[in-house]
Order: structure tokens, then sequence, then C-alpha cells
């Protein structure tokens, strides 16, 4: 190629287009790394989850300890090597000391074996909810203060079946760490009331057709347990009402949260009076909620009500800025920032959080059934609470670990 | 690479040896009356056993039909201008995406969803139309250049639509009567009280597959029966001697480029009215449709039905019996049709 005029005015312009970003580091500000999904199949729950961040960022002015704030975002596409390259981008060149996600189970799995390469960097769980995140082989720089994904389950495998005296459900489920973790605290529970689990479907996620899943679900379980996320969540769903599905559903934690609520089309009609349970309930009404509903809404795009991303996020962000504002603003010295996050127990929104001794939250979990709101929305509607769910939901530890690692056989209740 | 084009292909494929065909015909026999049976018998036990149900089986069968119907309205566009050009188009899998976001708003502003397929079809056309005066037909004769540029357009694409649409998952809503389940006279099972179940199926799907078949037979038909055809299929062979005989050969590159680009659009429309309309489509139908015309030939239409049939059989049948390995299944016909046949089942050498 020749050095025209025109390629050098290109080469111009492109050099001028990455400087910006260079000059725009400040003096005295704490960088904090902010890693969500930002592409691909799950980008509106990373987009949700950034605004739960900065809803913290937003409680406490933009700044902590008279140090200013400095969200710097990381992207990945929801894969375990998308979020470890956006974690090395954030330590490694923008030299973040603190960081703030992942969003999905594997990318959470993933991270916490990163953050056992770099002592220095504390990392502090966003939303993502598998259970060895923090259970088997934990690393001691990874907090999670929100739950995971088989606590979020508490309560609704007894409900479903005491209540809504369903004897047998199949379960459709995406295939990876998080919806396994789903799975099994559904089930831990389902089956120990007397219920079984004929059939289990493990769709790859991102898959785009369920037509021949839902097809292959036997005609005769009471109702099918979803625990799909995001676009996955919304086609199948779709295509369960085009399908003309009868069955009723349960919903995993992610498939009934607002990200797929507020999709359009006609979901609505086999949406209303599904079960579900999570972290949050949309129609909480304590004031705590309340107050940090109205606090989101204040953000750009926001749902009509916060969905788990954005809470997940917003603790994780609450817990890094609650442990700086007690070590004055101060990073250099990573044990003592870690000593105050380990000791935080602070009340949020959805009541008070905790840590267990493999830094994973102790907190309260939401039963939550989905109705037509005032307005027209669909929303969750809280049914109970079942308080301060540890990891081990209530069982012995070790007699917990001896269950095994989730999987796609495990547990296994037909 | 060669100027010759494989266009021609679909005239005629002389058999090697009639041995050989009557194997062949002989084999297709037997598989058709072992479909047959097992779309009207009552299902024994032990098939059951291995096939989960009657009914699950069908169902895959019927919606690798449809998702083929799907893969192949987008692949056509892909394989028609790659034959006529031999231009490499890696945004093709964007001009599906804009397609389906440009429907969705058309179909949700007007209220109807034909206005919808119908302006997202020339709406694509015409951005492929701009894209080919603006971009390619400057870059004509440099392969390499016209697909790293087509990519630099994607993932630009990508974002700007992005930035437009957000990352939600949008559906578009098919008119009422065509939406929803029929039954279809296949009788799946026979419950205790001697009530027949018959197989259900979404009727939208089927009108999936209709339309693709029938935008299939009217490529065939424009390409080998008609004037235009003629001319098409002869710049696929010789792009200088249709130019010397007095053709315009850049208004017939600039009409097959809308024409694929067109398709592209309208498959984005009856796709996101059958999956959904979400970020990172534009590379997954990308990869369908290279996928599809590698294992079909590039550049044949009827290699592209019959690499988009195996595709998309092949993916909804691996998703219901082997779904953690079903996504491997795609790439292992298409490394076993590179290792045998590597012009691709309908290509010719180039």
């Amino acid at each position: 190629m020749r050095i025209t005029k025109r390629n050098l005015l290109a080469l111009t312009l492109s050099t001028a287009l990455t400087l910006p970003s260079i000059a725009l580091a400040q003096d005295g500000a704490i960088k904090i790394g902010l890693l969500a999904t930002f592409e691909g199949a799950f980008t509106v729950l990373g987009e949700d989850g950034e605004r739960g961040a900065m809803t913290a960022v937003n409680e406490f002015g933009g700044e902590v300890a008279g140090h200013e704030i400095e969200i710097i975002r990381g992207s990945s596409d929801a894969s375990p090597d998308s979020a470890v390259r956006a974690a090395r981008k954030l330590v490694e060149q923008d030299g973040v000391k603190v960081l703030v996600g992942p969003l999905s189970g594997d990318e959470g799995i993933a991270v916490k074996d990163y953050a056992k390469t770099q002592p220095d960097v504390t990392f502090i769980n966003g939303s993502s909810a598998a259970q060895d995140t923090t259970f088997r082989d934990p690393a001691d720089n990874f907090f999670r203060f929100s739950t995971d994904g088989a606590q979020w389950m508490a309560g609704l495998g007894t409900y479903v079946y005491n209540e809504k005296g369903y004897q047998s459900v199949a379960t459709v489920a995406e295939d990876y760490s998080f919806p396994y973790t789903q799975v099994f605290g559904f089930m831990a529970e389902f089956c120990n009331a007397g219920g079984t689990v004929p059939s289990k479907s493990w769709v790859p996620i991102g898959n785009k057709d369920y037509s021949s899943v839902i097809a292959a679900i036997p005609d005769d379980v009471d109702a099918i347990y979803v625990a799909l996320g995001g676009a996955d969540a919304v086609n199948f769903l779709s295509q369960y009402q085009q399908a003309g599905g009868e069955a009723p559903l349960i919903g995993g934690s992610i498939t009934v949260d607002q990200t797929v609520l507020t999709s359009e089309g006609r979901l609505r009609d086999i949406l209303i009076g599904t079960p579900a349970a999570g972290p949050t309930a949309d129609t909480n009404d304590s004031e705590a909620w309340l107050s940090f509903v109205d606090e989101y809404k204040n953000t750009d795009g926001a749902f009509p009500s916060p969905s788990l991303f954005a809470h997940g996020y917003y603790i994780g962000m609450k817990a890094a800025l609650l442990a700086l504002e007690e070590t004055g603003g101060d990073l250099s010295d990573p044990a003592a920032y870690r000593e105050a996050l380990a000791n935080l127990e602070f009340e949020t929104p959805t009541g008070k959080v905790s840590l267990d001794e493999n830094r994973n939250a102790i907190a309260d979990i939401y039963l939550t059934e989905v109705v037509e709101g005032p307005d027209g929305n669909l929303v969750n509607k809280l049914i109970q609470t079942t308080s301060q769910v540890n990891q081990t939901l209530g069982i012995d530890k070790e007699e917990f670990r001896a269950l095994g690692a989730v999987s796609r056989e495990n547990p296994s209740c037909p | 690479m060669s100027e010759t084009g494989n266009l021609r292909d679909d005239l005629s494929n002389p058999p090697k040896g009639p041995t050989r065909n009557q194997i062949w015909v002989g084999f297709g026999v037997l598989v058709g009356l072992v479909l047959i049976w097992m779309i009207v018998a009552q299902w024994p036990d032990w098939l059951d056993a291995i096939l989960i149900s009657k009914k699950a089986f069908l169902s895959a069968i019927l919606n690798g039909l449809t998702l083929a119907g799907l893969y192949f309205l987008v692949a056509s566009g892909f394989t028609l201008i790659f034959g006529l050009m031999r231009n490499v188009n890696l945004a093709h899998g964007s001009l599906y995406l804009l397609g389906a976001y440009v429907g969705y708003e058309i179909a949700t502003r007007t209220g109807n969803w034909f206005i919808g397929v119908g302006g997202a079809f020339i709406a694509i056309a015409l951005v492929g139309l701009i894209m080919q005066i603006l971009v390619f037909r400057r870059l004509e004769g440099d392969d390499l250049r016209q697909t790293l540029v087509s990519i630099g357009i994607s993932i630009v694409a990508a974002d700007l639509m992005l930035a437009v649409w957000s990352g939600g998952t949008y559906q578009i809503l098919t008119p009422e009567w065509i939406s929803g389940a029929i039954k279809l006279p296949v009788v799946t099972a026979e419950r205790s009280n001697g009530t027949l179940v018959f197989l259900k199926y979404p009727l939208y799907r089927l009108i999936v597959l209709g339309v693709a078949v029938a935008i299939g037979v009217a490529l065939w038909l424009t390409l080998n029966k008609t004037r235009i055809g003629m001319m098409i299929r002869a710049g696929v062979d010789d792009r200088e001697m249709l130019s010397a005989s007095g053709v315009n050969v850049h208004y017939v590159f600039a009409g097959v480029f809308a024409l694929g680009a067109g398709l592209a659009g309208l498959a984005g429309v009856i796709g996101g009215s059958a999956l959904s309309v979400a970020p990172g489509e534009d590379i997954r139908y990308l990869l369908a449709s290279l996928v599809v015309v590698i294992v079909g030939g590039m550049g044949s239409i009827t290699g592209a039905a019959i690499g988009a049939l195996l595709i998309g059989l092949a993916e909804q049948i691996g998703l219901v019996y082997f779904p953690t390995y079903g996504v491997v299944l795609t790439f292992v016909i298409m490394v076993v049709t590179l290792a045998i046949r590597p012009e691709g089942i309908m290509g010719k050498r180039l």
C-alpha cells in the first residue's frame, strides 16, 4: 500500500480517536473495575447490572472518604474466557485494585481462578451464582455478597409440592454451572418433599430453537421447571406458547426476572401464576426496598423494577464502597481491605447480609409468583420470605459436601 | 480461484454409472419407506426407548425442516452473491439482523406483519445495493480486501444496531391467525381410554417452511428459465464474455447483490417471528450460512438447499438426542464434507 494523503489522514484520525481514553485517568481517584456482560445473549442483563452498581455509586455521591470513584467498565459475553480477558484488561492494563463482577455462573468460576493469580487485587462478585465459585476450592480474595443459585431456590421446591400439588416435574435449563446450581437447589427441596424429576433437558446457552426440546418433554409431568435466562428464556417461553404447551411452569430465578417479564410478545398468558424464588421480589414493600427502587429508577433505561442483576451488582458495589469507607479509601494494604470486607455486615434493600467463612453471603430469599401489576406490567409478587439462607441450605456442611458437586447428573430423583 | 462458477451445476449432474445410481435409488426408497412407517405406525416400546417418543422424534424432524427453510433463505442470498461476484460477504449476517429490526419497527408501527416483511425486504435490498455500489464495486477482483472490508462493516453494524435497539430481545408478533399450534393428522399415541393423541405443531413454522420452498423454487426458475437468469449464469461462468456481448455486468451485479441482501432481510423478519431478535444473531446466521454453503457447495442454489437441510436436521436432532455434543454434529458434517468433497456436495471444483 502506498502512503497517500488519504492513508495518512486515516492514520491520524484513528490515532486521535484512541487518545481520550489515555487522557482521562485522574489523580487521587479510586479506580474500581466493573465487569459485566455488555455483549452477547446476556447484554440486557449486563446493562441492568451496571445500573445497579451505579445506584450504589450514586448513593455515595460518587466519592468515598474524600476520594472520587472512577468506574472502569470491562465487557464480556458471558463466556468464561471473555470474562477472564476483560478482568485481565481491567487489572493488568487499567490497574484497578478492586473489581466488581462478573455476571454469569461460569464466568464467576473462571474469574475466581484468575483471582488466585492476582493476590493484590480484591474481587467482589457481581451476580454470578454458581455454587463452586465459593464453595469448593475458593480464592482468598474473591468475595460474594450476593447469594448463589441454590440458595436462591430456598422454599420453592417445598412450596410447589405442598401448595401447588406438583408431584413430577421436568426441568429445562442451560448447560452450565449456574443452572446446575439452580436445579440442584430446587431438587434438593422438591425431591426431599417426595417429588420426582423424570426428565432433565440441558440446552446449550444461546440456543434459539427450543421446539424440539419442548416436544421431548414427557406429556405426563405436572409442571415444567425452567431455568433459562435473558433471550434464552424469551425464546423458550414464546415457542412453548406457540407449540400450545399446557403444563404450568415453575421459574428459575432469572427466568421470570424483569429482563424477561418486560420483553415484548405473547408471553403474558403463560407467565402469569408462575412461582419462582430468588434474592428479590418486585412487590416487596419494605422501606429499604422501596427507596432502593426509587434510586435505581434514576439511572438511564431502568426497568419498572430492578432485576436481580441490578440487585447483585448493587450489593457487591455497596460492599466494596462500605469497606473502602472503613479503610479511609486506602487500598495500599489489601489485607486490611479484605479484613474490612470479611467482617462487613450491613442492611441491604433485601435484609441483612453477612459472609460465611468461604466469603459467601448469608441472606434472605423470597418466594414469588408472577402477577399482573396495577399498571399492567408483570411483576413478581412476594409470597413468603425465607430468612438468612446459608450456602449449605441449612444442611450440615460436611453432609452437604458429600452430596457432591452440582452437575448434569447430580442430583437425580427420577 | 478461477473464474468458472457453479450455478450451472443445477442444470444437470450426470450420473457416474447406472449401478451406483441404482444403489442410491434403492437406498433412498428404503429410507423413505422406513420414514413413512415411522410416521404412520404406532411405535413399539423398543423404538420409544431409543428415540424418547414418537412425538419428540417427529417434532425434531419437522423442526429440522423448518429451521432448514430459514437457513436456506439466508444462505441462498449468500451463495448467490458469492457465485456471481466471488465476493464472500461476511456482513451477510448483519443484513439478516438489520432486516429483523427494520421489520420489527415497521410491523409494530403499522400493525401489519406483512408490510413488515415486505418493508424489510425492500429496505435491506436497498442497503445491499448501496453496499455494492459504494464499497464492493471499488474493490472488484480483490477478494481478500472485499472480505476484510465486509468483516469491518459487520462489526460496525453490530455496534450501531446495539446502540439503536439496545441489547433487548424483540419478538415480532405474527398475525393472530397464523400463531398457535395446529393438529397434524399424525397419531403420536393412544390414551388408555382409546382416544388418539395427534401431533400438535406450530402453524407458523409450517408457513416458514412453505415460504422457503416457494422462494427456492422461484429462484431456481428465475435462474434457469428466464433471460435474467441466463445473464446471471453467464456472468458466473465468464464475466468478461458477458460484458463483451453487450450486457452491463454492473447492473447485473448490483441487482443480484440487492436480491441476496433483500432475502437476508426477509429471512430476518421471518426468523425473528419464529424465534426472536437479539444482538449476536448476526454472527449466528453468518456462521450457519457459511457452514451451509461450505457443505452444499459455494455458488449453488440447490447446494444451499441440501446444505440447509443437512445442517437444520443435524442441529435439531443433536439438540434432542445429545444436547451437550449437538453443536459438534454440525461441524462434523462440515469436516467430513471437506475431507471427501472439498468443493461441497453440489459444488464444482474451482
